[in-house]
Protein backbone atom coordinates (compact mmCIF):
# COMPACT_ATOMS: atom_id res chain seq x y z
CA UNK A 1 0.00 0.00 0.00
CA UNK A 2 1.45 3.46 -0.79
CA UNK A 3 1.52 6.02 1.48
CA UNK A 4 -0.89 8.96 2.09
CA UNK A 5 -0.63 12.28 1.28
CA UNK A 6 1.04 14.60 3.97
CA UNK A 7 -2.26 15.87 5.62
CA UNK A 8 -2.63 12.24 6.61
CA UNK A 9 0.53 12.05 7.94
CA UNK A 10 0.64 15.07 10.28
CA UNK A 11 -2.46 14.58 11.43
CA UNK A 12 -1.22 10.79 12.44
CA UNK A 13 1.93 12.34 13.90
CA UNK A 14 -0.57 14.23 16.36
CA UNK A 15 -3.10 11.86 17.04
CA UNK A 16 -0.54 8.85 17.54
CA UNK A 17 0.77 10.35 20.90
CA UNK A 18 -3.08 10.59 22.08
CA UNK A 19 -4.02 6.97 21.20
CA UNK A 20 -0.79 5.47 23.14
CA UNK A 21 -1.73 8.01 26.44
CA UNK A 22 -5.43 7.01 25.88
CA UNK A 23 -4.82 3.73 25.65
CA UNK A 24 -2.43 3.36 28.49
CA UNK A 25 -5.13 5.66 30.93
CA UNK A 26 -7.02 2.95 29.94
CA UNK A 27 -5.26 -0.42 31.03
CA UNK A 28 -3.89 1.68 34.68
CA UNK A 29 -6.93 2.57 35.46
CA UNK A 30 -8.80 -0.84 34.44
CA UNK A 31 -9.73 -1.42 38.36
CA UNK A 32 -11.67 2.09 39.18
CA UNK A 33 -13.17 2.84 35.82
CA UNK A 34 -14.76 1.30 32.99
CA UNK A 35 -12.18 -0.18 30.68
CA UNK A 36 -9.32 -2.96 31.41
CA UNK A 37 -6.72 -4.54 29.68
CA UNK A 38 -8.25 -5.99 26.80
CA UNK A 39 -9.97 -2.92 25.63
CA UNK A 40 -6.91 -0.30 26.10
CA UNK A 41 -4.71 -2.74 24.36
CA UNK A 42 -6.66 -2.70 21.49
CA UNK A 43 -6.87 1.14 21.60
CA UNK A 44 -2.86 1.03 21.77
CA UNK A 45 -2.90 -1.44 18.69
CA UNK A 46 -4.88 1.23 16.91
CA UNK A 47 -1.84 3.09 16.59
CA UNK A 48 0.10 0.38 14.47
CA UNK A 49 -2.90 0.51 12.51
CA UNK A 50 -2.58 3.87 11.61
CA UNK A 51 1.08 4.21 11.27
CA UNK A 52 0.63 1.43 8.68
CA UNK A 53 -1.85 3.22 6.60
CA UNK A 54 -0.62 6.75 6.79
CA UNK A 55 3.20 5.77 6.40
CA UNK A 56 3.46 2.75 4.11
CA UNK A 57 4.72 -0.64 5.12
CA UNK A 58 8.12 0.16 3.82
CA UNK A 59 8.82 3.01 6.17
CA UNK A 60 7.30 1.44 9.29
CA UNK A 61 8.87 -2.17 9.19
CA UNK A 62 11.78 -0.89 8.39
CA UNK A 63 12.31 0.21 12.24
CA UNK A 64 9.85 -2.54 13.68
CA UNK A 65 11.27 -5.53 15.11
CA UNK A 66 8.65 -8.14 15.56
CA UNK A 67 10.87 -9.76 17.96
CA UNK A 68 10.32 -6.68 20.29
CA UNK A 69 6.47 -7.46 20.15
CA UNK A 70 7.12 -11.19 20.49
CA UNK A 71 9.21 -10.72 23.92
CA UNK A 72 6.52 -8.20 25.19
CA UNK A 73 3.75 -10.64 23.94
CA UNK A 74 5.43 -13.39 26.32
CA UNK A 75 6.11 -11.76 29.14
CA UNK A 76 2.61 -10.23 29.30
CA UNK A 77 1.06 -13.96 29.33
CA UNK A 78 4.17 -15.33 31.93
CA UNK A 79 3.55 -12.86 34.09
CA UNK A 80 -0.60 -13.20 33.95
CA UNK A 81 -0.05 -16.71 34.57
CA UNK A 82 2.54 -16.29 36.97
CA UNK A 83 -0.09 -13.88 39.51
CA UNK A 84 -2.50 -16.28 39.31
CA UNK A 85 0.19 -19.01 40.39
CA UNK A 86 1.22 -17.35 42.85
CA UNK A 87 -2.38 -17.41 44.85
CA UNK A 88 -2.15 -20.88 44.77
CA UNK A 89 -1.85 -21.46 48.86
CA UNK A 90 -5.47 -20.45 48.93
CA UNK A 91 -6.93 -21.05 45.32
CA UNK A 92 -5.83 -20.48 41.77
CA UNK A 93 -6.21 -17.25 40.94
CA UNK A 94 -6.47 -15.77 44.67
CA UNK A 95 -5.96 -12.11 45.36
CA UNK A 96 -3.33 -12.20 47.90
CA UNK A 97 -2.76 -8.69 47.26
CA UNK A 98 -5.96 -6.95 47.81
CA UNK A 99 -6.05 -5.43 50.86
CA UNK A 100 -2.68 -6.23 52.65
CA UNK A 101 -1.67 -2.31 52.46
CA UNK A 102 1.85 -2.07 50.32
CA UNK A 103 1.73 -2.64 46.66
CA UNK A 104 -1.41 -2.21 45.28
CA UNK A 105 -2.71 -3.02 48.62
CA UNK A 106 -5.03 -0.27 49.74
CA UNK A 107 -8.54 -0.61 50.99
CA UNK A 108 -11.44 1.22 49.55
CA UNK A 109 -14.21 2.56 50.93
CA UNK A 110 -17.57 0.77 50.67
CA UNK A 111 -20.19 2.17 48.50
CA UNK A 112 -19.74 5.19 45.90
CA UNK A 113 -16.10 6.31 46.15
CA UNK A 114 -13.63 8.76 44.03
CA UNK A 115 -11.38 5.67 43.89
CA UNK A 116 -7.83 4.79 44.53
CA UNK A 117 -5.32 3.76 42.25
CA UNK A 118 -3.04 1.89 44.34
CA UNK A 119 -5.58 -1.04 45.44
CA UNK A 120 -7.32 -3.99 44.12
CA UNK A 121 -4.39 -6.27 44.23
CA UNK A 122 -3.62 -8.51 41.41
CA UNK A 123 -6.31 -7.14 39.44
CA UNK A 124 -4.54 -4.00 38.32
CA UNK A 125 -1.11 -6.27 37.91
CA UNK A 126 -3.25 -9.00 35.88
CA UNK A 127 -4.64 -5.68 33.72
CA UNK A 128 -1.36 -4.73 33.12
CA UNK A 129 0.06 -8.08 32.00
CA UNK A 130 -3.17 -8.71 29.91
CA UNK A 131 -2.69 -5.01 28.20
CA UNK A 132 0.69 -5.59 27.30
CA UNK A 133 -0.20 -9.09 25.43
CA UNK A 134 -2.97 -7.66 23.69
CA UNK A 135 -0.75 -4.94 21.99
CA UNK A 136 1.84 -7.11 20.88
CA UNK A 137 -0.66 -9.44 19.87
CA UNK A 138 -2.63 -7.73 18.16
CA UNK A 139 0.00 -5.06 16.95
CA UNK A 140 1.65 -8.57 15.27
CA UNK A 141 -1.36 -10.15 13.88
CA UNK A 142 -2.00 -6.26 12.14
CA UNK A 143 1.84 -6.26 10.80
CA UNK A 144 2.18 -9.15 9.85
CA UNK A 145 -0.99 -9.26 7.66
CA UNK A 146 0.19 -6.06 6.50
CA UNK A 147 3.56 -7.97 5.43
CA UNK A 148 1.02 -10.63 3.31
CA UNK A 149 0.03 -7.74 1.03
CA UNK A 150 3.17 -8.14 -0.63
CA UNK A 151 2.38 -11.37 -2.06
CA UNK A 152 -0.12 -9.96 -4.21
CA UNK A 153 1.86 -6.76 -4.77
CA UNK A 154 4.97 -8.94 -5.68
CA UNK A 155 3.35 -10.35 -8.85
CA UNK A 156 2.94 -7.15 -10.87
CA UNK A 157 6.93 -5.89 -8.98
CA UNK A 158 5.18 -2.43 -7.85
CA UNK A 159 6.66 -0.86 -5.08
CA UNK A 160 5.69 1.77 -2.73
CA UNK A 161 5.17 5.26 -3.97
CA UNK A 162 3.47 8.56 -2.59
CA UNK A 163 1.43 11.14 -3.89
CA UNK A 164 3.83 13.61 -3.36
CA UNK A 165 7.19 12.60 -4.33
CA UNK B 1 -42.17 0.52 27.21
CA UNK B 2 -39.63 -1.67 24.99
CA UNK B 3 -41.45 -4.92 25.80
CA UNK B 4 -39.22 -7.95 24.34
CA UNK B 5 -37.80 -6.01 21.22
CA UNK B 6 -34.21 -6.57 22.08
CA UNK B 7 -34.82 -10.05 21.76
CA UNK B 8 -36.34 -9.51 18.48
CA UNK B 9 -33.39 -7.33 17.42
CA UNK B 10 -31.20 -10.51 18.59
CA UNK B 11 -32.93 -12.76 16.33
CA UNK B 12 -33.31 -10.31 13.23
CA UNK B 13 -28.82 -10.07 13.35
CA UNK B 14 -28.89 -13.69 13.91
CA UNK B 15 -31.24 -13.99 10.83
CA UNK B 16 -28.80 -11.85 8.89
CA UNK B 17 -26.18 -13.29 9.28
CA UNK B 18 -27.24 -16.30 8.59
CA UNK B 19 -28.89 -15.21 5.13
CA UNK B 20 -24.96 -14.32 4.47
CA UNK B 21 -23.08 -17.48 5.34
CA UNK B 22 -26.04 -19.40 3.47
CA UNK B 23 -26.59 -17.49 0.33
CA UNK B 24 -23.54 -15.61 -0.30
CA UNK B 25 -20.79 -16.97 -2.19
CA UNK B 26 -17.94 -14.23 -1.64
CA UNK B 27 -15.21 -15.42 1.58
CA UNK B 28 -15.55 -11.83 2.64
CA UNK B 29 -19.18 -11.43 3.15
CA UNK B 30 -19.08 -14.99 4.86
CA UNK B 31 -16.78 -14.08 7.15
CA UNK B 32 -19.01 -10.76 7.46
CA UNK B 33 -21.65 -13.34 8.45
CA UNK B 34 -19.83 -14.83 11.07
CA UNK B 35 -19.11 -11.45 12.73
CA UNK B 36 -22.43 -10.99 12.34
CA UNK B 37 -23.78 -14.40 14.37
CA UNK B 38 -20.76 -14.18 16.79
CA UNK B 39 -22.45 -9.84 17.40
CA UNK B 40 -26.05 -11.46 18.17
CA UNK B 41 -24.76 -13.75 20.82
CA UNK B 42 -22.65 -11.30 22.75
CA UNK B 43 -25.97 -8.83 22.28
CA UNK B 44 -27.93 -11.37 23.59
CA UNK B 45 -25.94 -11.73 26.76
CA UNK B 46 -25.84 -8.36 27.42
CA UNK B 47 -29.84 -7.87 27.10
CA UNK B 48 -30.42 -10.90 29.32
CA UNK B 49 -28.16 -9.20 31.81
CA UNK B 50 -30.10 -5.78 31.85
CA UNK B 51 -32.13 -4.62 35.09
CA UNK B 52 -34.68 -1.80 34.41
CA UNK B 53 -33.35 1.36 35.49
CA UNK B 54 -30.01 0.00 36.30
CA UNK B 55 -26.77 1.62 36.30
CA UNK B 56 -22.97 0.21 35.17
CA UNK B 57 -21.39 -2.21 38.15
CA UNK B 58 -18.67 0.21 38.76
CA UNK B 59 -18.80 2.04 41.89
CA UNK B 60 -16.25 5.28 41.43
CA UNK B 61 -17.87 8.20 41.92
CA UNK B 62 -21.46 6.67 41.32
CA UNK B 63 -24.39 8.64 42.58
CA UNK B 64 -27.28 5.93 42.79
CA UNK B 65 -26.13 2.25 43.83
CA UNK B 66 -29.57 0.93 44.32
CA UNK B 67 -30.09 -1.14 41.49
CA UNK B 68 -27.23 -2.63 39.12
CA UNK B 69 -26.73 -4.17 35.81
CA UNK B 70 -25.86 -7.91 36.08
CA UNK B 71 -22.00 -7.82 36.11
CA UNK B 72 -21.16 -11.53 35.22
CA UNK B 73 -22.95 -11.44 31.50
CA UNK B 74 -20.91 -8.34 30.71
CA UNK B 75 -17.33 -10.00 32.01
CA UNK B 76 -18.68 -13.35 29.80
CA UNK B 77 -19.32 -11.08 27.27
CA UNK B 78 -15.73 -9.45 27.29
CA UNK B 79 -14.28 -12.72 27.01
CA UNK B 80 -16.35 -13.68 23.63
CA UNK B 81 -15.49 -10.24 22.07
CA UNK B 82 -11.23 -10.69 21.97
CA UNK B 83 -11.79 -14.62 20.97
CA UNK B 84 -14.49 -13.38 18.20
CA UNK B 85 -11.17 -10.63 17.08
CA UNK B 86 -8.87 -13.62 17.10
CA UNK B 87 -11.34 -15.76 15.53
CA UNK B 88 -11.79 -12.98 12.48
CA UNK B 89 -8.20 -12.51 12.51
CA UNK B 90 -7.30 -15.96 11.69
CA UNK B 91 -10.37 -16.36 9.58
CA UNK B 92 -9.17 -13.01 7.11
CA UNK B 93 -5.86 -14.04 7.15
CA UNK B 94 -6.76 -18.02 5.45
CA UNK B 95 -9.32 -16.09 3.48
CA UNK B 96 -5.92 -13.90 2.18
CA UNK B 97 -4.00 -17.37 1.33
CA UNK B 98 -7.11 -18.67 -0.53
CA UNK B 99 -6.83 -15.81 -2.40
CA UNK B 100 -3.41 -15.83 -3.07
CA UNK B 101 -3.91 -19.89 -4.00
CA UNK B 102 -6.94 -19.69 -6.22
CA UNK B 103 -6.73 -16.16 -7.33
CA UNK B 104 -10.79 -15.88 -6.52
CA UNK B 105 -12.53 -15.67 -3.45
CA UNK B 106 -15.62 -17.72 -5.30
CA UNK B 107 -16.64 -20.35 -3.33
CA UNK B 108 -17.78 -22.33 -6.35
CA UNK B 109 -14.51 -22.37 -7.96
CA UNK B 110 -12.93 -22.65 -4.65
CA UNK B 111 -14.52 -25.94 -4.73
CA UNK B 112 -12.79 -27.10 -7.14
CA UNK B 113 -9.43 -28.73 -6.10
CA UNK B 114 -6.11 -27.58 -7.73
CA UNK B 115 -2.65 -29.14 -7.16
CA UNK C 1 -31.61 -21.26 -5.99
CA UNK C 2 -30.93 -24.06 -3.31
CA UNK C 3 -29.14 -22.07 -1.50
CA UNK C 4 -32.18 -19.56 -1.20
CA UNK C 5 -34.42 -23.18 -0.51
CA UNK C 6 -31.82 -24.11 2.23
CA UNK C 7 -31.90 -20.83 4.01
CA UNK C 8 -36.04 -20.40 4.16
CA UNK C 9 -35.98 -23.52 5.79
CA UNK C 10 -32.98 -22.64 8.13
CA UNK C 11 -34.86 -19.34 8.50
CA UNK C 12 -38.35 -21.54 9.89
CA UNK C 13 -36.46 -23.91 11.78
CA UNK C 14 -34.40 -21.15 14.33
CA UNK C 15 -37.43 -18.77 14.15
CA UNK C 16 -39.68 -21.55 15.51
CA UNK C 17 -36.90 -22.09 18.34
CA UNK C 18 -36.44 -18.36 18.75
CA UNK C 19 -39.85 -17.52 19.27
CA UNK C 20 -40.75 -20.93 22.00
CA UNK C 21 -37.66 -19.50 23.84
CA UNK C 22 -38.77 -16.07 23.91
CA UNK C 23 -42.18 -17.09 24.97
CA UNK C 24 -41.02 -18.75 28.30
CA UNK C 25 -38.23 -15.84 28.64
CA UNK C 26 -37.84 -13.69 31.62
CA UNK C 27 -39.24 -10.09 29.98
CA UNK C 28 -36.91 -7.83 29.20
CA UNK C 29 -35.16 -5.86 32.37
CA UNK C 30 -36.87 -7.93 34.73
CA UNK C 31 -34.17 -10.03 36.11
CA UNK C 32 -35.18 -10.10 39.61
CA UNK C 33 -33.73 -13.45 40.77
CA UNK C 34 -30.32 -13.30 40.71
CA UNK C 35 -28.40 -14.37 43.50
CA UNK C 36 -24.75 -14.98 42.20
CA UNK C 37 -24.49 -11.25 40.92
CA UNK C 38 -25.90 -10.03 43.67
CA UNK C 39 -23.21 -11.40 46.10
CA UNK C 40 -21.10 -10.01 43.59
CA UNK C 41 -21.99 -6.69 43.48
CA UNK C 42 -22.15 -6.51 47.44
CA UNK C 43 -18.98 -7.96 48.19
CA UNK C 44 -16.59 -7.41 45.71
CA UNK C 45 -15.24 -4.30 47.31
CA UNK C 46 -15.02 -5.92 50.64
CA UNK C 47 -13.22 -9.28 49.72
CA UNK C 48 -11.42 -7.83 46.41
CA UNK C 49 -11.05 -4.12 47.21
CA UNK C 50 -11.83 -3.38 43.81
CA UNK C 51 -14.18 -0.37 42.02
CA UNK C 52 -14.97 -1.80 38.83
CA UNK C 53 -17.29 -5.22 40.16
CA UNK C 54 -16.80 -6.49 36.14
CA UNK C 55 -12.79 -6.44 36.24
CA UNK C 56 -13.07 -8.18 39.54
CA UNK C 57 -15.50 -11.19 37.59
CA UNK C 58 -12.70 -11.18 34.64
CA UNK C 59 -9.36 -11.03 36.69
CA UNK C 60 -10.55 -12.68 39.92
CA UNK C 61 -13.58 -14.48 40.30
CA UNK C 62 -13.43 -16.39 37.14
CA UNK C 63 -9.65 -15.97 36.60
CA UNK C 64 -9.69 -19.58 34.53
CA UNK C 65 -11.83 -17.95 31.85
CA UNK C 66 -9.58 -15.25 30.69
CA UNK C 67 -6.69 -17.89 31.18
CA UNK C 68 -8.40 -19.59 28.54
CA UNK C 69 -8.71 -16.44 26.60
CA UNK C 70 -5.78 -15.01 26.59
CA UNK C 71 -4.57 -18.62 25.43
CA UNK C 72 -6.81 -18.78 22.57
CA UNK C 73 -5.28 -15.00 21.67
CA UNK C 74 -1.85 -15.93 21.91
CA UNK C 75 -2.67 -19.38 19.78
CA UNK C 76 -4.42 -17.18 16.79
CA UNK C 77 -1.01 -14.75 16.87
CA UNK C 78 0.70 -17.70 16.65
CA UNK C 79 -1.26 -19.12 13.88
CA UNK C 80 -1.27 -15.48 11.98
CA UNK C 81 2.42 -15.57 12.32
CA UNK C 82 2.48 -18.98 11.64
CA UNK C 83 0.73 -18.63 7.72
CA UNK C 84 2.81 -15.46 6.88
CA UNK C 85 5.74 -16.28 7.79
CA UNK C 86 9.10 -15.27 6.08
CA UNK C 87 9.74 -17.13 2.61
CA UNK C 88 5.97 -17.98 2.55
CA UNK C 89 5.60 -16.80 -0.93
CA UNK C 90 8.45 -18.61 -2.55
CA UNK C 91 5.85 -21.94 -2.57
Amino acid sequence: MNPLSVVVRTICDIFAWFLGIFGAYVIIHGHISPGGGFQGGAVVATMAALLLVAYGGKKVLSFVRPGIYTGMEATGLLVFITAGFLGIGTTFFYNFLAGQGGLFGSVVPLGPNSGILNSAGTISLMNMAVGLEVVSGLSLILIYMFKGIRLFEGREGRSERGHDR
Amino acid sequence: MTGNAPFLVVGVIFLLGLYAILTERNLIKIAIGISLLEASANLLLIVLGYRTGGSVPIFTLAGDVGTMVLPTPQALTLTAIVIGLATSALLLSLVMLLYRHYGTLDVREIRRLRG
Amino acid sequence: MKRQVLFVVAVLVVAGVFLGALARIHPFGDTTRAPMDDYYLENAQRERSVNNVVTSIVFDYRGFDTLGEAAVLFTAVCSVLALFREGSEKR
